[in-house]
């Protein structure tokens, strides 16, 4: 049948998104926007993880997103709060200025 | 139905993926992230794992993203401005990511045949539902990792309230 | 002409989505009367009774005069947003009806009638979309470019995902007892006996009853918690700067997620389309049973609509610190209790 769609297609998009977040984490110079393309980069992780427990037939492929999904937010917690602090501090969310330690 | 159910939202998380990339403006990435959110929980929907998308729906993009709008709206963050390191940035990031592609794309493509395609019949449904099977695995085998799980999450808590919290003066 | 079984199940769905809709947008309007009805005579005044007998066309006057008012976009704001923050914020409010049952099992030719669609995770559905629609709140405050609105949604939006997790947390309880996150099966676990085996008595689901209450209350910005458009504070609050079709739009979305809240309140605490008097009442054919059960469903939701009204009028304003206070120190820690209670209690009797 030619209207199934392979599981490679699946991990293609999820290289792409990964791809995509990479970039992101490496052009993008606000620090939030750069905590955005790390969840990016966190969720084309998960879709390989659900594409491999769909090809196995297993539910642990879909419990560690679920794990990953639990780190994420209290990743985002902590993250968003220091972003917080940096920004009450320095008055700015730009990397290239957060740079008290380099001098 | 399944191709053109992974082709429109394929294409709706990459085009939100790159607007992420291209938006200036922090909350106009943010809300292309939850593009691509959404699109990916109709994707899991789409592989049998009916819970996750639910649960994508509802973490990732009722309460992350939810926090970083809001964080957004409460530094009032404007647009980047580029400064001297972000040219490297651009020499590092786009050959990094397309170098990254390329890797796992020629991989994947590689093992394309042992992969197989997405057949809902051998989606893990049956008798028991999705979540019924989650949670039979999640509470026997993986209680331990589970239970950690929810001290990390006390851990963030604490650690997100005494970050942000105002330092007094006295 | 001869159709197959699949442009029957495509039409049959296609109606369905249409008459719903169709229903909720009125329902939304005649709501927004029985509230200014209701009000009206609470405070011992008529409410409006002039357009059409008992004032029933005052709907539709409104909604022309909505739509003929000049549609005003302030300058500095952020248009796109501007102009996608009521589209999502209605669309969320419309879409979470997709998976309510509002009647009992009702097949036609292979499709449920009574259902638009039947999910295995209809509870996560409407929870996901609820979610979703803080957006809508959000970005309104934010793209107006107006302080006032920009404090609005702030509120707003810590107020709704400070109430989520005391709401989530409240449905958690009737969840372990149905065993099941399908609407229907949760419905169907109720109907045994009529009012005896309703969760919120037979299932002593009253302290999540009230919890839910609580949050659904905040969840859609409704009085005792409308800080987000306290008229004392904040002018307006988040759609300050919306006008004519924009504003209605805000307008329908508050009154749709009344009507979701109440859906999902009957659905999970008062048995659903299910009778009161159990299989008391069950007489004629089956279309008769239909027609019983949606009267059944649709009593329901206008006597919540009605507490909410009621509510509105007797109840003042919370302060700030009180209602977040009110979410995260009482509800939540009470909607963990009662999980817990409620979790041992099926435990024990499981083993005896």
């Amino acid at each position: 049948m030619s209207t199934e769609v392979p599981i490679a297609a699946y991990l293609i998009l999820a290289a792409i998104l990964f791809s995509i977040g990479v970039g992101a984490f490496l052009i993008k110079r606000n620090v939030i926007s750069i905590f955005m393309s790390i969840e990016l980069m966190l969720n084309a992780v998960n879709l390989t993880f659900v594409a491999f427990a769909h090809k196995w037939g297993a539910v642990s492929g879909q419990i560690f997103v679920f794990f990953v999904m639990v780190v994420a937010a209290a990743e985002a917690a902590v993250g968003l709060a220091i972003i917080i602090a940096i920004f009450r501090t320095r008055k700015t969310l730009n990397v290239d200025q957060i740079n008290l330690m380099q001098n | 139905m399944q191709l053109a159910l992974f082709i429109i939202f394929a294409a709706l998380a990459i085009a939100g993926a790159l607007n992420l990339l291209l938006q200036k403006h922090p909350i106009n990435s943010a809300l292309s992230l939850v593009v691509v959110m959404l699109s990916l929980a109709v994707l899991y929907w789409s592989l049998g794992a009916e819970f996750l998308a639910a649960a994508q729906v509802i973490v990732y993009s009722g309460a992350i993203m939810v926090l970083f709008v809001f964080v957004i709206m409460l530094l009032n963050a404007g647009e980047e401005e580029h400064t001297t390191g972000s040219r490297a940035a651009y020499f590092a990031g786009i050959p990094g990511s397309l170098a990254v592609f390329c890797l796992l794309s020629f991989v994947f493509l590689r093992e394309s045949k042992a992969l197989g395609n997405v057949h809902m019949s051998n989606a893990p449904a049956g008798a028991m539902s999705n979540i019924a099977q989650i949670s039979e695995v999640l509470f026997t085998k993986l209680l331990l990792p589970f239970e950690v799980t929810s001290i990390l999450i006390l851990v963030a808590i604490l650690g997100a309230v005494v970050l942000a919290r105002k330092e007094e003066h006295e | 002409m001869h159709l197959t079984d699949f442009q029957i199940f495509l039409l049959l769905s296609l109606l369905k989505v249409a008459v719903v809709l169709v229903i909720t947008l009125t329902a939304v309007a005649y709501t927004v009367l029985l509230e200014r009805k209701v009000i009206g005579r609470m405070q011992n005044r008529w409410g409006p009774s002039r357009v059409g007998p008992f004032g029933l066309l005052q709907p539709l006057a409104d909604g022309i005069k909505l739509f003929l008012k000049e549609d005003l976009t302030p300058m500095l704001v952020d248009r796109p947003l501007f102009l996608a923050a009521p589209v999502i914020a209605l669309t969320c409010a419309l879409v979470s009806v997709a998976v309510v049952p509002f009647g009992a099992v009702t097949i036609y030719k292979g499709v449920d009638l009574f259902e638009v669609a039947n999910v295995n995770v209809g509870l996560l559905v409407i929870l996901g979309i609820t979610s979703i629609g803080v957006y809508g709140i959000a970005l309104s405050g934010w793209s107006s470019n107006n302080k006032f609105a920009l404090l609005g949604s702030l509120r707003a939006t810590s107020q709704m995902i400070s109430y989520e997790l005391a709401l989530g947390l409240s449905l958690v309880g009737v969840v372990l007892r149905a065993g099941s996150l399908n609407l229907r099966t949760i419905v169907d676990s109720q109907s045994a006996h009529g009012m005896i085996s309703w969760n919120i008595f037979g299932g002593f689901q009253f302290v999540a009853f009230f919890i839910y209450l609580m949050s659904a209350y905040a969840e859609t910005n409704r009085s005792p918690f409308d800080l987000p458009e306290a008229e004392s504070e904040l002018v307006a609050g988040y759609h300050t700067e919306y006008s004519s079709m924009k504003f209605a739009m805000f307008f329908m979305a508050e009154y749709a997620n009344m009507i979701t809240v109440s859906c999902v309140a009957t659905l999970m605490f008062f048995g659903g389309a299910s009778s009161p008097f159990g299989h008391l009442t069950d007489f004629g054919g089956p279309i008769a049973m239909g027609l019983q059960s949606i009267f059944w469903f649709l009593f329901k939701i206008v006597a919540f609509l009605f507490l909410y009204i009621w509510v509105r009028s007797t109840l003042p304003r919370f302060r700030y610190d009180q209602l977040m206070g009110f979410g995260w120190k009482f509800l939540m820690p009470v909607a963990i209790v009662n999980i817990i209670v409620t979790s041992l209690a099926m435990a024990l009797h499981a083993k005896v």
